[in-house]
C-alpha cells in the first residue's frame, strides 16, 4: 500500500512549469508576484469562474483555488465559512477541477494552484487526482494537512506529472526542517507569516525578513509570504521582503459581502489596488539572476 | 471473524505499534499542517524520554492511587448476570475514579508531561464533557490555566459538566461551527494550538489525533487493562473470556484491550454508537459503516461522503458522537483481533436502565452502549463464561438527557 512508503527525498527531476516561468519573468522585470486565493464554489461555481477571470485580468500572477473541505483545521473563520458556503452549494473536487479546466481554456498562461486538505484527494485516489489535475491545467498543489513526512505517496506522482507540491514554511519550522523542506521543493516556498490559522495577525517584519532569508538560503526557489495580509499596504510591506505575496482572507471577505453578480467587479478593483501597491513598493534586488 | 495468529511475527510487530512513523499498519501517521510538525516531534521526544523513567512513573502512579483512587474495583454484577441468565458479567469500575470516568488517567499523564516540558497553558476538546472536566481538574491541581473547547450543541446537552469545568477554574469556549459537536471542538482546539504551540499543551482525550497522541493516550489508559488482568488472575485465577467496551474515539477501549492483545483466548468487542440505526445513516459508527480517510491528523476509519467530506454524526451520547476513531482500532478491526459491533440509542437506554435498576449503578450513556451489547451477548453464552465490561464512566451528567427522553422536566 502506497501509504506505507518510507518518507524519502524526491527522486524525480522537477520539470519547469507555468509557476517557474512566471517567477522567472517577474524576476527579470524586477517585480513581485501577486498570488490571490479564493474558494471554489463560493458563492457558486459559475461566479468562481468569473472571479478567476477578474483576478487574472486584474493583475494576479498566479492563483490559488481553494477546494472546500468540511473540516478546514488550518483555516480561520473567514475561509472556513467560505468552504461551508461552497459545500452547501454541493461543490465537489471534480467540480473544482472542471472549473480549473475551463479557466485554463480562457487563460493559458496564468498558473493555477489547488489549495486544500487531503481527504477529498484521498477519496478520489491519488493517481486519478494527479491525472485529472494535470488534464485540468493545474500547475501546483498545496495540501495543508500533508507534511513532508506523509507526502511521498502524493508528491511523487505529482512530480512525475510536472505539477509542483507547494510547501508551507511556518514560524515553528526549525532550520534543519527548512533545509529538508527546501530540498526538492518546486514552484515557490510558501512562507507563513502568522503563528496560527489563515487571516491571523502577522509576525514582526524583522523576524519575517530573517525567516525569508533563511528559506532563500536553503531552498533554490522564490519565496512568497502569506496568511495575514489584509490590505494593499500590508502587501506592499511584504513585497519588500519576498518574491511574492499571497492574499486570501481579505478577498474572501469581500466576496462574502457582495451579491454574486457584483463580486467579480469588486474583486477586479481590489486586486488592482493590491497590484498597484505591490508594484509601487520600493523594490530592492533580491538575488542575482 | 478471522482468528489472529499471534505467533506470526508481522502480526506481533503490528500489535506492538505504532512504528517509527507513528503508523499502525496503514493507519495513524501525522497528517497536520507544517506548523504542528516540529511541535509533535518535540512532544514525541519528550514522552519517549520521560514515560519510562522511575521519577515519572512514581509521580503518575502516586497520583493515580491517592488522587484518582486507583486501582478501580473489579465488580461482579450478580443481579445483572442473573437477569440475563447466561455468562457472568463483570464490571471494571472506572466510574468510581475521581471525576467519574476513565478520562482522568490520561489527563494526569499528559499534564505531568506538560509540566516536564515547561508548558504554561493547557487546552482540551470535549464532547460529553468528561474529558473537559478531567482536564480542568488536573489543570487546577497543578495551577495551570485551562481552556476547554466544546461544541455548542454539547454545551446544551451537558450543562452539568460545563458548570463543573467553570467551578474548576477552566474557561469553556463554545464552538458554533459545523455540527457543533466533538469534531468541531477538536478543529477549534487545533486552531488554538497552532496559534501558540510553544507555550500551549494540547491534552487530547481520545486515542485519536496525530502521532504520538494515539500511542500516548493508549499507554496512559493501559492502566485499566493492566489492573483488570491482575485482578482477574488474583481473584479468579483465570482471564476473562470476552472484553467489551464502548468506542467513540476509543480511549477506554484501547486502555482495556491493549494489555490483553497477546492473550489469544481473550475475545474483544468494541461497541460503536448506531444512533437511530446503521441503516438510517444517523449514527456514529465509522468502524461498522465508514471507510478509511484522513481527519484530525490521522488516517483511520471515518464517516464521510463519497467526496471525502466528513458527514454529521448522531448519537444520544455526546462522547460517542464523533465521525472518526483512533487509528489502532482501525488496524485491530482489519486484523480481526477486535470485533466492532454497534448499539442504537434505544438499546443503549435499555442498558442504562437495567444497570440502574439491577445494580444501583447509573452509567454514562457512552458506557451504556457496552452494557447493552454485553447483556445481549451474555444471554447467548454459558454461565461459566466471564464477560468483562469496561464501566468507563458514571451517568450523573446524562440525567437531563434521559429525563427528556422520558418526557420529565428537571
Amino acid at each position: 500500500m502506497a501509504l506505507l512508503d518510507e518518507p524519502r527525498p524526491c527522486m524525480v527531476a522537477l520539470v519547469k512549469n507555468r509557476i517557474d516561468e512566471t517567477f522567472e519573468r517577474l524576476a527579470r522585470d524586477g517585480r513581485r508576484a501577486l498570488i490571490p486565493y479564493i474558494t471554489a464554489g463560493d458563492p457558486d461555481l459559475a461566479t468562481t469562474g468569473h472571479l478567476l477571470d477578474a483576478l487574472a485580468e486584474g493583475g494576479a500572477d498566479c492563483i490559488e483555488l481553494g477546494v472546500p473541505f468540511s473540516d478546514p483545521m488550518a483555516d480561520g473563520p473567514v475561509i472556513q465559512r467560505a468552504m461551508d458556503r461552497a459545500l452547501a452549494q454541493g461543490t465537489r473536487l471534480s467540480d473544482v477541477l472542471e472549473c480549473a479546466r475551463s479557466f485554463r481554456e480562457r487563460h493559458p498562461d496564468t498558473p493555477l494552484i489547488l489549495f486544500g486538505y487531503l481527504n477529498p484527494i484521498h477519496q478520489m485516489g491519488y493517481a486519478t487526482f494527479v491525472e485529472r489535475a494535470k488534464a485540468s491545467g493545474i500547475d501546483g498543489v498545496l495540501v495543508v494537512d500533508l507534511p513532508i513526512e506523509e507526502s511521498a505517496a502524493l508528491s511523487e506522482p505529482l512530480d512525475e506529472a510536472g505539477l509542483h507540491v507547494i510547501r508551507l514554511f511556518t514560524p515553528t519550522t526549525t532550520p534543519d526542517r527548512v533545509q529538508r523542506l527546501g530540498q526538492g521543493a518546486g514552484g515557490f516556498a510558501y512562507c507563513v507569516s502568522v503563528a496560527g490559522v489563515t487571516g491571523g495577525s502577522v509576525m514582526a517584519s524583522s523576524a519575517l525578513r530573517d525567516r525569508v532569508d533563511l528559506i532563500r538560503e536553503q531552498a533554490d526557489i522564490p519565496v512568497a509570504v502569506g496568511f495575514g495580509i489584509r490590505t494593499p499596504e500590508d502587501a506592499a510591506r511584504m513585497a519588500d521582503l519576498a518574491d511574492g505575496v499571497v492574499v486570501g482572507s481579505a478577498l474572501v471577505d469581500e466576496i462574502a459581502r457582495r451579491a454574486p453578480v457584483e463580486a467579480p467587479g469588486r474583486i477586479r478593483e481590489v486586486i488592482q489596488q493590491f497590484r498597484a501597491a505591490i508594484d509601487g513598493a520600493e523594490i530592492i534586488p533580491l538575488r542575482p539572476q | 471473524m478471522m482468528p489472529v495468529n499471534l505467533t506470526d511475527r508481522a502480526t506481533e510487530r503490528t500489535l506492538n505499534g505504532p512504528d517509527e512513523h507513528g503508523r499502525f499498519g496503514p493507519y495513524g501517521g501525522r497528517y497536520v499542517s507544517e506548523i504542528l510538525m516540529p511541535v509533535l516531534h518535540d512532544l514525541e521526544a519528550a514522552f519517549d524520554a520521560v514515560f519510562q523513567t522511575e521519577a515519572y512513573q512514581d509521580e503518575f502512579r502516586a497520583l493515580l492511587a491517592h488522587y484518582v483512587g486507583r486501582p478501580s474495583p473489579l465488580y461482579f454484577a450478580e443481579r445483572l448476570t442473573e437477569s440475563c441468565g447466561g455468562a457472568q458479567i463483570w464490571l471494571k469500575r472506572e466510574d468510581l475514579n475521581h471525576t467519574g470516568a476513565h478520562k482522568v488517567n490520561n489527563c494526569i499523564g499528559q499534564v505531568l508531561l506538560a509540566r516536564h516540558m515547561g508548558k504554561k497553558r493547557i487546552i482540551a476538546e470535549t464532547g460529553a464533557g468528561q474529558h473537559g472536566v478531567a482536564t480542568a481538574t488536573v489543570a487546577a491541581r497543578f495551577g495551570l490555566p485551562c481552556v476547554v473547547y466544546m461544541g455548542a450543541e454539547d454545551i446544551e446537552r451537558q450543562r452539568l459538566n460545563v458548570f463543573r469545568m467553570r467551578l474548576l477554574g477552566a474557561e469553556v469556549r463554545s464552538v458554533k461551527s459545523g455540527s457543533q459537536t466533538l469534531k468541531d471542538a477538536m478543529n477549534e482546539a487545533l486552531r488554538d494550538w497552532v496559534s501558540d504551540p510553544r507555550e500551549t499543551f494540547y491534552v487530547i482525550g481520545s486515542a485519536a489525533g496525530p502521532h504520538p497522541y494515539p500511542k500516548m493516550v493508549r499507554d496512559l489508559q493501559a492502566v485499566i487493562g493492566q489492573e483488570a488482568r491482575e485482578q482477574f488472575l488474583s481473584r479468579l485465577s483465570a482471564l476473562p473470556d470476552l472484553l467489551v467496551a464502548c468506542v467513540g474515539g476509543g480511549s477506554n477501549a484501547i486502555g482495556l484491550f491493549h494489555p490483553f492483545l497477546e492473550d489469544e483466548s481473550v475475545e474483544m468487542v468494541g461497541v460503536e454508537a448506531a444512533g437511530d440505526g446503521l441503516e438510517s445513516g444517523r449514527h456514529a459508527a465509522p468502524l461498522s459503516a465508514g471507510r478509511p480517510g484522513v481527519l484530525h491528523g490521522a488516517r483511520s476509519y471515518l464517516m464521510q461522503d463519497e467526496d471525502g467530506q466528513i458527514t454529521e454524526t448522531h448519537s444520544i451520547s455526546a462522547g460517542l458522537d464523533y465521525p472518526g476513531v483512533g487509528p489502532e482500532h482501525s488496524l485491530l478491526k482489519d486484523l480481526g483481533r477486535v470485533r466492532y459491533e454497534s448499539v442504537t440509542d434505544s438499546e443503549a437506554l435499555a442498558g442504562f436502565e437495567a444497570l440502574c435498576e439491577l445494580e444501583g449503578i447509573i452509567p454514562a450513556l457512552e458506557t451504556a452502549h457496552a452494557v447493552a451489547w454485553a447483556m445481549t451477548e451474555a444471554r447467548r453464552r454459558p454461565s461459566d463464561q466471564r464477560i468483562l465490561v469496561n464501566l468507563s464512566g458514571r451517568g450523573d451528567k446524562d440525567t437531563h438527557t434521559v429525563a427528556s427522553v422520558r418526557g420529565v422536566e428537571l
